[in-house]
């Protein structure tokens, strides 16, 4: 059902009729109603003077916002390989069980829907899952036996005991970031003391890059940004934390907000900037409150609003986004575009965001790690930084272990660490592989874990997921190609359509209805989203089939047919509508297959 | 102030904001493409214009011509990455060129020819996605979408309508219609509107004039694409 007129306007209303706030509408009406309705989608349109076309292509890009009725209950389980190695299938499986429901779909009562989602940032305390948008870790058979029961209940999610949303930070290993104890503004008044250009120079000198994986030079971005020609500047910290592996910004957020936010406005001094967001990821709901309530905090002691600091003239604050599903929106451009309210789609560059970004104007991207960095700085120069890590990487990387470890959780080292010597802090036993940076980065195996990490070697955006001798690399390949098969924006061919069809691929293959023409057709695939995509998930979307091709190309081959053709299809599935219609299930309603 | 790249050899003269696809049209070298067209905006998606531009790879729709410039195009290794392209286009929605209106004057099936594509290789998706004859004066077909925006743009940069726009993501991107019951009926297109006329394949098709042209007769059966497109700007 659609929501009333009055519950609409009061809700536009909250968000001031503002089309570049349209995201935030839609997901608070997803979140009031449980569906965005054809006729809210027309009545939204109307508030805020946009084609009705537009909201409905917003509406139909982001996961989390569903056009169609979900259940009362939407469960959707993570569905990064670290779940799936815990698990996860076996838990999902039993949920729709006990409601007799199938994955995708909702019980008949319309009481529960069960899906999967992409990685919730959860890794360290999988297998997890979100309900109604609330994430739940460390699931077990108890646990889901507990969830079934207070969905069967119809226990309002407010009365669902509060351990079950407990979220755990394990933090294994700290240095310069995880050990700061610095009080809420204590780096901004250090840079206020230096003043903008003196804070610019030893950002410079500390040789700062970007923690979220591109590794552009933070000082270059600044000064970019400080000169280009327009008369407001906008600061975005980049909390989009969607790579799945990648759990570090979560912990940022919780445990040093401050010293993030104080990044950001150390930012707006330098640039000249009046306007902050942070973008946060959808997943990170429970992170909320309490980012909403540390940005009231410093509004009250006068850290952000009109003359920050009692500085005339600074004038800075910071507005919190919630995403809505949709890695692609890691990308700054189109985690911009989304700012804007739009479809997260990446845009062509140049021009940059630092001279045309968030509604045209200058505009700072930093991820979250970047940005606590660089508040470091600000307070203890650059030399104090410069200490750890190497010439070409300076200071420390935060890692996100999860996988076939003893010890999951957080381990902020120096740059210039080894892979092995990670691997060992972390109690990995017989580790076989591990996947550097998530699925856009890199696998490692044997001796590859000899390298290093830092950019002019292995560099990360912060995932480490290991996995042992008993997994299978070609059915992490197949996760990892669904992951992106999922999440390309589908905005360029080759990547709308290359995702999908490395994706089948690799589906076929884990099946055992893989051929030779099939590794060939990868290659392909391969090729094109590396050289034609618009942007970074189309050209790294390939890097996990490529590496385990190369490195374990004998599982793969295990696997596959020594045809070049197969059927495409399993033809006894093909049968599967014909056995339902006639509610049989009996051999001879069975293609049996002549195995050669 | 103009000045002059160089396209697989030989010199391009541009003129300041060209980009290099239209620099390359206007003066007689055809570089494929799908989704560009002169009188709109270009948006780089279809990516079927690819060209390495100082040996790094671009949609020439969106990079600028620059003076000096060594570009190349016409190479077997970007022919077959345009190929491959056209494949996905083809592999993605249900093109059934035999038994389309737009045989013969089809953009994709034009350019599929001048790539020497003679078959779509990979397997099929077989979208499900049903024809709307809601409209007195056209019919959608959402089976040929190549989803290049045309129509898009068209609606609202020239007839300032917004009809069509996009909705989904990944490979379930499709496009919709700006109406509550998601019916072109429910719209204000008109006829005359510069979107019913831009769409490159066989979706946006005028009612009551199928097959007016015998195929055979048709502009891409008379003339190839490589040869029709330059000598028109890049107009399709």
């Amino acid at each position: 059902m659609a929501l009333t007129t009055s519950a609409l306007g009061g809700l536009l209303q909250r968000h001031r009729n503002d089309p570049s706030r349209l995201v935030q509408i839609l997901r608070d009406v997803q979140h009031t109603n449980g569906v965005v309705t054809p006729r809210d989608v027309t009545e939204v349109a109307q508030a805020l003077g946009l084609p009705r076309a537009r909201v409905e292509g917003v509406a139909g890009f982001y996961a989390f916002l569903s056009t169609e009725p979900r259940g009362q209950y939407r469960v959707l389980f993570s569905d990064n390989i670290t779940d799936e190695l815990l698990g996860s299938h076996a838990l999902r499986d039993a949920l729709c069980r006990a409601f007799d429901v199938h994955p995708g779909e909702v019980s008949r009562d319309g009481l529960v829907s069960v899906g999967t989602t992409s990685c919730t940032g959860l890794c360290d305390q999988g297998p997890a899952l979100l309900v109604n948008g609330r994430a739940i870790g460390r699931l077990d058979p108890a646990r889901i036996g507990v969830i079934a029961a207070l969905i069967r209940g119809r226990t309002p999610l407010e009365r669902w005991p509060a351990e079950l949303f407990e979220v755990t930070d394990t933090i294994h290993r700290a240095d310069l970031v995880l050990q700061s104890a610095l009080a809420p503004g204590e780096a901004l008044d250090a840079a206020l003391a230096r003043g903008a250009p003196a804070v610019l120079e030893e950002l410079t000198k500390s040789n700062l890059r970007g923690r979220g994986g591109a590794g552009f030079s933070t000082a270059a971005k600044w000064s970019a940004c400080r000169v280009a020609p327009g008369p407001e500047r906008v600061v975005v910290c980049n909390a989009d934390e969607g790579e799945p592996g990648t759990f570090k910004d979560r912990v940022l957020l919780r445990r040093h907000a401050d010293l993030v936010l104080d990044g950001m406005t150390i930012c707006a001094l330098v640039v000249g900037a009046q306007q902050g967001f942070l973008y946060l990821r959808g997943e990170y709901l429970f992170l909320r409150d309490a980012l909403e309530a540390a940005l009231q905090a410093r509004r009250d002691a006068g850290l952000l609003g009109r003359n920050v600091r009692g500085v005339k003239g600074f004038d800075f604050d910071i507005e919190l986004h919630l995403g809505a599903g949709a890695y692609v929106c890691g990308e700054e451009s189109a985690l911009i575009e989304s700012l804007e309210g739009k479809r997260g789609i990446p845009r062509n560059r140049p021009p940059y965001p630092v001279t045309h970004g968030y509604k045209q104007r200058p505009t700072v991207v930093n991820n979250v790690e970047t940005l606590a960095a660089a508040a470091l700085i600000a307070k203890h120069g650059a030399a104090w930084f410069t200490a750890k890590g190497t010439p070409a990487s300076s200071g420390t990387k935060l890692h996100s272990v999860s996988g076939d470890v003893a010890r999951p959780g957080l381990y902020e080292l120096p740059w210039g660490t080894s892979i092995a010597e990670l691997l060992d802090l972390c109690g990995a036993k017989s580790p076989q592989a591990v996947q550097v940076g998530g699925p856009s980065g890199v696998c490692l195996s044997g001796e590859g874990f000899k390298r290093r990490f830092g950019f002019e070697d292995v560099p990360t955006a912060g995932a480490f997921m290991v996995f042992d001798g008993t997994r299978s690399m070609v059915e992490v390949a197949e996760n990892f190609a669904r992951f992106f098969a999922h999440e390309s924006c589908g905005f360029c061919t080759p990547c709308r359509v290359g995702t999908s069809l490395m994706h089948r691929a690799m589906r076929r293959i884990v099946d055992g209805r893989g051929t030779r023409r099939d590794l060939k057709e990868l290659k392909q695939i391969a090729a094109v989203l590396k050289t034609a995509s618009h942007c970074g998930l189309g050209h790294t979307a390939a890097n996990p089939v490529l590496d385990t091709l190369e490195q374990f190309r004998p599982s793969y081959q295990r696997r596959i047919r020594s045809f070049d053709v197969l059927p495409s299809f399993d033809l006894d599935e093909a049968l599967a509508p014909a056995r339902e219609i006639t509610g049989r299930d009996d051999p001879a309603a069975h293609f049996e297959e002549d195995v050669p | 102030m103009t000045g002059t790249f160089e396209l697989d050899g030989r010199p391009v003269p541009f003129t300041p904001g060209q980009s290099i696809l239209q620099a390359a049209l206007d003066s007689g070298v055809f570089i494929p493409h799908l989704c560009f067209h002169p009188e709109f905006k270009p948006h780089g998606s279809c990516k079927v214009c690819m060209v390495k531009v100082n040996g790094r790879a671009a949609a020439s729709c969106t990079t600028p011509a620059q003076d000096g410039q060594h570009v190349e195009s016409n190479t077997a290794e970007l022919n077959d990455t345009r190929r491959t392209l056209v494949q996905f286009l083809f592999t993605e929605g249900n093109h059934f060129c035999p038994s389309c209106e737009q045989s013969g004057r089809c953009t994709l099936q034009a350019t599929a020819y001048a790539l020497g594509m003679t078959n779509p290789q990979f397997n099929p998706l077989f979208p499900h996605r049903p024809v709307d004859a809601s409209h007195p004066d056209i019919l959608l077909d959402f089976n040929r979408c190549i989803l290049c925006e045309l129509c898009v743009r068209a609606s609202s940069e020239v007839d300032g309508k917004h009809v069509f726009a996009l909705s989904g993501r990944g490979i379930a991107k499709h496009l919709i219609v700006n109406a509550e019951s998601g019916k072109l009926g429910d719209t204000d297109l008109s006829v005359s509107d510069k979107a019913a006329e831009v769409c490159p394949v066989g979706v946006i098709l005028r009612k009551r004039r199928g097959f007016d042209v015998p195929i055979g007769e048709r502009r891409y059966d008379v003339q190839p694409i490589d040869e029709v497109a330059p000598a028109k700007g890049g107009r399709p």
